[in-house]
């Protein structure tokens, strides 16, 4: 294992800005910032409920679009759609089935000292780790 | 009635001014790329470690900040607070994540990277996000409807 590409700073001041992000939904709405609930739910919503999930995607996006001159971003080229499709469901289903995802256990959960969310982070990340070892190193798939 | 749609208002502006935070903490903490992601996930090749300082800080200032929040009792622009107060760890719990980690160390992609990617003009997220939305309307369909106490 070699380290590269380590960029510490950056990774420090974008997590702060996440933590703080949770912060102010708690505090001001009351709501957890996990992703995968306030996107996934948003079709199943009442009316009432729809509102804050479109604003906190908004958001969302035209956070990540306004700082994009900061951080240029290198599209990834040639990964294989049938693959992209496989990894969506995958993680809709997923995130779905177990409640959150990497913001709504990995940060927000474990924030709480949840015992529920430091395991689903605990079994997605080693998970995730596998199926990349898999993926990269048995399969050799995407380059 | 004009003190609802005030309510409704600030969470609006709440909301927003979170997920633009949100938004950018993403971008500028590099997770948008889900290279850089796999990068972190592939420990077996070149290991950069930045997602995990990500992680840890955020988790770090929500750890310190929800305390002081969750200890004034009230949101300050709601009623309550929405939080989950589920305890047990079950199999949706576990096999849930499973399944989420496998689709996460595939392409490099969760929500909210993903979700930023279709402002970044990534076209990998024009077939992931539908497929997200999918896949969890697919879970929301086939589950067995929550016991009712």
């Amino acid at each position: 294992m070699s380290v590269q590409g380590f960029t510490p700073v950056p990774a420090l001041a974008g997590g702060l800005l996440i933590g703080l992000a949770a912060c102010l939904l708690l505090g001001l709405s009351g709501r957890v910032a996990g992703i995968s609930g306030i996107f996934g739910r948003l079709p199943f919503s009442a009316a009432g409920n729809r509102l804050w999930r479109v604003s906190f995607l908004t958001g969302l996006l035209l956070g990540a679009w306004l700082l994009q001159a900061l951080v240029p971003a290198l599209h990834r080229q040639h990964f294989p759609s049938w693959a992209l499709a496989l990894s969506g469901l995958l993680v809709g289903y997923g995130t779905a089935m177990s409640g959150g995802c990497t913001s709504g256990h990995g940060v927000c959960g474990m924030a709480r000292l949840s015992q529920r969310s430091l395991v689903a982070t605990c079994v997605f990340l080693l998970s995730a780790i596998l199926t990349t070892y898999a993926v990269r190193h048995l399969w050799r798939l995407g380059g | 009635m004009n003190w609802l749609r005030g309510r409704a208002a600030l969470q609006s502006a709440a909301s927003l001014l979170a997920g633009v935070t949100f938004g950018a903490g993403l971008q500028v903490g590099g997770m948008t790329d889900p290279q850089k992601v796999l990068a972190f996930l592939d420990l077996a090749g070149a290991w950069d470690p930045s997602l995990i300082l990500v992680l840890g800080a955020a988790v770090a200032v929500a750890l310190v900040g929800f305390r002081f929040i969750l200890r004034r009792g009230a949101p300050l622009w709601a009623d309550r607070f929405d939080l989950s107060s589920r305890l047990v760890i079950d199999l949706p719990l576990v096999l849930g994540a499973a399944i989420f980690g496998v689709g996460w160390g595939l392409a490099g992609y969760c929500p909210g990277p993903a979700l930023a990617g279709l402002a970044l003009g990534n076209e990998e997220t024009w077939i992931f996000v539908p497929a997200l939305l999918l896949g969890s309307a697919l879970h929301h369909f086939t589950r067995r409807p929550p016991a009712t106490h």
